[in-house]
């Protein structure tokens, strides 16, 4: 059983990548399990400045799922390089993913000129979708313009693979995806969560004080497999496919849609071994639908 | 450390018209310091209810709360021999600072009170117990801390657990409260000396990984799940909560 996968030049023992923002630093999870044996994880979105985020409550139930309005909590790019990789390189001995976020496309380069200098970071993967904040974030994925002036401005101050996060709240996800393509994207990443809302029917008010949260969690499956399949068929570059996954078959189906890699998110809030075992589970997986070797499925079935 | 246990219900017990105790068996090991709480996954919800730990002994663990929702509706229904898969010895705890502490507790936020009580008893420390419920129909565990030879002091509905406090004058040199934001206010700025608060959040993880729960603090932010739930009162920026 090969359950190996390559981004871009970087070879990962497995597909599996915790997502940004439900990973923290991996030190809460290194509580729990080894994290060598992820494919590589995701840091928590990073921006120029530190960040407190949104109010309380940023968490809400819903029907298979969850919606948050973190906001983009961080301590800041320097602190995160200074403070926070010294601490990963105790518990994870392989490349990590830097999630970057902006507010302007200066912060974007910034930032991501920054993560270039650490020789830890394997991918940047830039957030062009965080629903959470008002200005920046999302807006910048939503507009094949805009997406393109991103991805050209990090391109140009960085030799690390650029993996561009997109939003699937947009009217044509394929044509975002390939403006990042034609801007030398390295490869993309989808779905970030869905806009969502929920009420607290005692005050009578939205349960969350931004109002707005991202859907994340099963309940989005669908539609991450759908994006993911939609970009496969516009974009040459690898996918990190990522919405709702929670066991191995999910992982296969993905793949099957696309992704080279999948991204594991709210699954490990609800169970911190979330992770570990889908990759356990993969190989058994892997033989029940005759799969040698897990690269051989990427896009399978999505091709026309 | 956190851990995963998958816990056995032993017994259910109907305390109040809405309030449950639940004794449940397993490893406990996790479980350090009273005032940590627990986090149960339950069928058919995402994510996971936080429940503080009302008292524990090697291999038993007993939780007490409220039906206010649809996951403790669900945790009221559990009968002995079910399992519930569980993060257990999660947050930070009470410190048992103090000579002659008093212990306040509101509606559920008074569980985490006994096992807290308890831990001072171990230490030749004698509690006093001011608690504040609803109405007298709500009340819960008033005689479980007179048993423990506690001097234990009760308020209903418009009579205030601080109203109680200033009328008894108790000596004393620490405190702790869990309860209602409201009455944690209200407990901060009329008892002296720097005290101990217990705080609620919505969570996501209930381990510091998504930080879903973090509070603005004059000492910075903190993950009510991990660098909270209890909290010095000198710390709390009562405008950014």
């Amino acid at each position: 059983m090969d359950t190996k996968i390559t981004l871009s030049g970087l070879t990962l023992d497995n597909p599996i990548i915790p997502a940004s923002g439900t990973f923290g630093f991996g030190r809460e999870f290194a509580a729990f399990y080894d994290l060598d044996i992820l494919g590589s994880f995701c840091l928590k979105g990073t921006t120029r400045e530190p960040r407190y985020g949104n109010p309380l409550p940023r968490i809400a139930e819903c029907p298979s799922g969850m919606l948050n309005a973190v906001g983009l909590q961080n301590p800041g790019v320097d602190a995160v390089i200074e403070q926070e990789l010294p601490e990963v390189a105790k518990i994870f001995r392989k490349p990590v993913i830097a999630n970057i976020s902006g507010f302007s496309i200066d912060e974007y380069a910034e930032v991501a000129a920054k993560f270039d200098a650490c020789a830890q970071v394997g991918i940047l993967e830039i957030n062009i979708s965080c629903p959470n904040v008002h200005a920046g974030g999302m807006a910048f994925g939503t507009d094949p313009k805009s997406a393109f002036e991103v991805t050209q401005a990090v391109k140009k101050v960085t030799r690390k693979p650029v993996y561009m996060k997109l939003s699937p709240n947009t009217a044509d996800i394929a044509r975002v995806a390939k403006a990042c393509e034609d801007a030398g994207a390295d490869g993309i990443s989808l779905i970030n969560t869905l806009l969502g809302m929920r009420l607290d029917l005692r005050k009578r008010r939205p349960l969350l004080a931004n109002v707005t949260g991202g859907l994340s969690g099963p309940a989005v499956f669908p539609i991450a497999v759908r994006m993911v399949c939609q970009v496969a068929r516009a974009v040459r570059v690898p996918i990190i496919g990522m919405g709702g996954v929670s066991c191995a078959r999910d992982v296969i189906e993905l793949m099957m849609a696309g992704a080279t890699a999948v991204e594991v998110g709210a699954a490990n809030l609800r169970d911190p071994y979330a992770c570990p075992k889908i990759i356990e589970a993969l190989p058994g997986v892997m033989r029940e639908y005759q799969i040698e070797k897990l690269s051989d499925i990427i896009g399978c079935a999505v091709k026309e | 450390m956190p851990k995963s246990v998958l816990y056995t219900v032993e017994t259910r017990k109907k305390l109040t018209h809405d309030t449950y105790e639940l004794n449940l068996s397993g490893d406990t090991s996790a479980i350090t310091k009273p005032g940590q709480f627990v986090n149960i996954l339950l069928d058919g919800l995402f994510l996971r209810r936080p429940l503080s730990v009302c008292d524990w002994d090697d291999g038993t663990l007993r939780l007490i709360f409220k039906v206010v929702g649809d996951g403790t509706r669900q945790l009221a229904k559990v009968r002995p021999g079910d399992t519930l898969d569980t993060l257990t010895g999660l947050g930070n705890g009470y410190t048992l600072t103090g000579r002659a502490p008093i212990l306040i507790g509101g509606g559920v936020g008074i569980p985490p009170m006994y096992a807290l009580a308890k831990a001072y008893l171990r230490k030749c420390v004698l509690p006093r117990i001011f608690l504040g419920f609803r109405s007298p129909d709500d009340a819960f565990y008033i005689d479980e801390f007179r048993e423990l030879g506690c001097e234990t002091a009760a308020a209903y509905g418009s009579t205030l657990v601080t109203d109680l406090i200033r009328d008894r004058q108790p000596a004393y040199d620490h405190y702790c409260a869990c309860g209602p934001e409201p009455m944690l206010k209200a407990v901060a700025k009329m008892c002296r000396g720097v005290g101990e608060l217990s705080f609620e959040a919505r969570m996501g993880c209930g381990f510091g990984a998504c930080v879903g729960c973090t509070c603005r603090t004059l000492t910075g932010n903190k993950r009510i799940c991990v660098e909270g739930p209890v909290m010095r009162s000198d710390e709390i920026d009562w405008e950014a909560l």
